[in-house]
């Protein structure tokens, strides 16, 4: 039995999952799952995203800020893929209930039903919620 | 009255909860996540219009649309307030509960 998968420069590559369920401005755990995201790329892991629920708010087009002065970190999902952070997927059930399509949406993202998505999840080493 | 919401439909009861009190001529304010429920297409559309068609004033907070992304996703029946608005029903309304 062996718990060693990829070995890249020595070190061991585990899948993870990342799911936010949460819509981005009425908390802090939006920004805060952004923030661990990008501290994980440094670690050169499989990284990918899932937006469930009202987390699939967290990548609406033409948010504006400025009425509210609330920070807008929209930009930073479309700059996730420099950091090779390119697997987002978006729950179709989650979009479709909340009248949206990928289309609303400021990345280009995998739209998965929640069977597949789940299925997905399943596969990783790690997921951590948000 | 003026009955204000500040919660996401999808992930709390609050709005529920202030369409079972709220009374004609009475106000509904949708504030931060609760601004989703203005938005066409949400699961709350249906309760938001019957509301509307009952009488009950229908606002959202502007500001909070455009922060959201979902300033031009606003359905008919609800009307948009910026923060002086929000000041004027709070000032015209004798009270106000928040649906925290």
């Amino acid at each position: 039995m062996s718990d060693e998968m990829d070995m890249d420069e020595g070190g061991t590559i585990k899948k993870f999952m990342f799911v936010n369920r949460k819509a981005p401005y009425g908390s802090i755990y939006a920004l805060e799952a952004l923030e661990v995201v990008l501290i994980s790329a440094a670690f050169e892991q499989d990284v990918s995203m899932a937006f469930v629920d009202d987390g699939v708010y967290q990548l609406m087009k033409n948010i504006n800020s400025e009425g509210t002065e609330i920070k807008n970190f929209s930009k930073t999902y479309r700059a996730l893929e420099g950091y090779d952070i390119e697997k987002l997927y978006v729950e179709q059930e989650s979009l479709e209930a909340r009248g949206l399509t990928e289309d609303n949406l400021i990345v280009d993202v995998t739209v998965l039903p929640a069977a597949e998505m789940g299925k997905l999840m399943a596969e990783q080493d790690v997921v951590i919620s948000h | 009255m003026l009955h204000i919401v500040n919660k996401s439909p999808y992930e709390r009861n609050s709005l529920d909860a202030a369409l079972r009190s709220v009374t004609e001529g009475s106000a509904l304010l949708l504030i931060e996540d609760a601004v989703y429920a203005a938005t066409q297409g949400n699961a709350a559309a249906a309760k938001i219009q019957s509301a509307a068609a009952a009488g009950i004033k229908v606002f959202a907070l502007k500001p909070d649309l455009e922060t959201r992304g979902v300033a031009d996703r606003v359905m008919d029946g609800v009307s948009l307030v910026d923060y002086g608005g929000f000041v004027d029903l709070v000032a015209e309304q004798p009270n106000c509960q928040s649906w925290l």
